[in-house]
């Protein structure tokens, strides 16, 4: 799929960018140690962000964005990797819903992740070498508690708004609940307030395939110098059919041919869908790291936030000042409306102020990241009436 | 059920007043305190929402069936969920909200004793408004036509209408006896959205109103 020096440069693009990114940059020294959900402090640890637009002088237009799963700090720009346009650029930038021209716009890379921020991939203190498997396993809530310490960093109080879909959505919901006065307003999309046993299945296969891959080494491949990237692509072509939909895989493959008219009668891609899901694949391992994948899959199968709150998602909530606008999508079936439902009636229960929209869709889950009018609509709609009410 | 726009023909030649709102959201928008907790059920489009921001200064949210009406409500910015009147106020606590409104649902609901109760429950106060039954235009059709009623207000042929629990005056205040609500204020339209006089007894009201508007609030 891809030779092998094509790997080792992508290889040490990656281990370059985990240390230094093309990137803002702030470093947390030992006096400001992350406190895990593990019960272990990283310290010390960074966090790669990137910005955009300017904050005003109340410091009340801060718009936190939450990457999702694959997902990085790098929203409305060109990807420093891969040359790709921001993975976000329909819904942030000028003139967009997240406008901005008005929006103080600020989206950190999650800890874990491997653009950046400290995780599995950056360098142990203690060994000199990538972290590997000794890196601690981090949650939801850690991800969200390390973004409170760079808003802090940026001496912004409270967030105008917060938005984000997926595992995104799920940081979305986890920061209106750990800090509901720093939240005005949020936008969890295409999400749910734990991981269903289905998703955790699905995240569980990914992992196989990479724990497979022989060059993985027991998550020691950066020390030994091999990249278990056969294995990472087949999680990557395996978690993506999930974002799609039948319907949708229907519309733009259907049981056409590859660049041939008859089947070859042999295991070649003949179909253009394979062909698409081995490109899917191998343009992933270029930009992403075998154990952050392990350890983000892990981070959303632990996610449960009633857990935190006597077993009753409502708790969560409760009399919280936050405006919400929760968004599904017809064909998502990892995150199906029902989950997002579930969200609506534990914010109803603690008589938050919510709106609630499904959208017509065959695009499945990935439809928060696609060009979808009615979900600009909406989101610009609610920021702006938030706006008003914040006196934007 | 609950749908209010493009698919929706209840109401849609409702008499509008000289602002352009229409005259029975506008009564609806009267008994409403200033600065109220309002919980708009089936809101369709949002407008009496919007009314009541505007005019009344409330705190408004709404629940609507159809996903277009919820859609576009968010998009103006008005904080409105998708959701049914018969399977989801169940959700909402107690007292959560100053009002409660069933504007022109009623008669879309499956269990309108049980969304009265609810909405009883949910707000210290209800407001329900409905096209009246017992109007004497509709009883010549049953009478002298000998088929379903259809009005401007309420076009839809029996077989494919969205409204399955017609009632009269007479008997949603037996609703109310029934649900254990107190009528603190009922008014009965004319089809030119017309008050008919306070004074007028109450068959009056079922014989020449269109509409009625009650609100209510909980027996103790």
């Amino acid at each position: 799929m891809v030779d092998a020096q094509v790997i080792a440069r992508d290889c040490s693009d990656r281990v370059r960018e985990a240390e230094h990114p093309r990137s803002l940059l702030v470093r947390f020294g030992p006096d400001r140690p992350l406190a895990l959900n593990a019960g272990v402090d990283l310290s010390p640890f960074q966090i790669a962000y990137q910005t955009y637009g300017t904050l005003n002088a109340q410091r009340s237009n801060a718009v936190l964005i939450c990457h999702a799963l694959t997902g990085d700090q790098h929203v409305a720009n060109a990807h420093p990797v891969t040359g790709k346009p921001g993975w976000w650029e329909t819904m942030v930038g000028p003139g967009r819903p997240i406008d901005i021209e008005r929006y103080f716009v600020i989206c950190p890379n999650v800890i874990g992740a491997c653009m950046g921020t400290t995780g599995p991939s950056s360098i142990n203190p203690k060994t000199g070498r990538p972290w590997g498997l000794d890196f601690p396993v981090i949650t939801v809530r850690d991800m969200v508690r390390a973004q409170a310490m760079l808003l802090d960093h940026l001496g912004i109080e409270s967030l105008f708004s917060i938005a984000g879909g997926s595992l995104g959505g799920m940081q979305v919901l986890q920061w209106a609940a750990s800090y509901p006065n720093r939240v005005f307003s949020a936008l969890p999309i295409a999400t749910a307030t734990r991981h269903s046993a289905q998703n955790i299945a699905f995240h569980e296969v990914g992992r196989q395939a990479v724990m497979a891959d022989p060059e993985w080494r027991h998550g020691r491949y950066l020390v030994e110098g091999t990249n278990p990237h056969r294995g990472l692509a087949v999680a990557r072509m395996g978690a993506h059919i999930t974002y799609l939909s039948d319907a949708a895989l229907h519309r733009k493959f259907g049981r056409k041919f590859q660049d041939r008219s008859n089947p070859t009668f042999s295991f070649d891609a003949d179909f253009e869908v394979e062909s698409y899901l081995r490109h899917q694949g191998s343009t992933f391992v270029e930009r992403f790291d075998a154990n952050s994948y392990l350890y983000l899959t892990r981070a959303m199968d632990y996610f449960d936030l009633a857990a935190d709150y006597g077993g009753v998602v409502a708790n969560a909530f409760k009399g919280t000042p936050t405006r919400f606008c929760v968004v599904s999508f017809t064909s998502d079936w990892l995150f199906p409306t029902a989950e997002s439902r579930a969200i609506v009636h534990a914010l109803n229960a603690g008589s938050a102020r919510v709106s609630f929209a499904e959208i017509t869709t065959d695009k499945g889950h990935d439809a928060f990241l696609l060009d979808e009018p009615e979900l600009f609509a909406i989101v610009r709609g609610f920021l702006d009436a938030a706006g008003k009410a914040r006196g934007l | 059920m609950l749908l209010r726009r493009n698919q929706d023909l209840t109401m849609a030649e409702a008499a509008r007043g000289p602002g352009g709102a229409r005259v029975d959201l506008v009564l609806v928008a009267a008994m409403v305190e200033r600065g109220s907790r309002v919980l708009d059920v089936g809101c369709g489009d949002g407008e009496l929402l919007r009314l009541l921001s505007e005019t009344r200064d409330a705190d408004g949210r709404g629940i609507e069936l159809s996903r277009e009406g919820v859609n576009e409500c968010v998009a103006k910015g008005l904080a409105v969920v998708q959701g049914d009147a018969d399977t989801d106020l169940a959700d909402y606590p107690n007292d959560a909200f100053d009002y409660v409104i069933l504007s022109q649902t009623l008669q879309a609901t499956r269990q309108p004793r049980a969304v009265l109760e609810h909405m009883l429950r949910i707000g210290r106060h209800a407001i329900v408004s409905f096209p009246n039954f017992g109007h004497w235009r509709i009883r010549l059709q049953i009478l002298f036509g000998g088929h379903m009623p259809r009005t401007d207000n309420l076009p839809y042929a029996w077989y494919e209408s969205p409204n399955i629990h017609f009632c009269t005056i007479k008997d949603f205040r037996q609703l109310c006896n029934v649900a254990g609500a107190k009528m603190e204020k009922a008014v009965a339209l004319n089809p030119w959205g017309k008050p008919l006089r306070l004074t007028a007894p109450w068959w009056i009201w079922n014989m020449f109103g269109e509409q009625a508007v009650f609100l209510l609030s909980r027996k103790h």
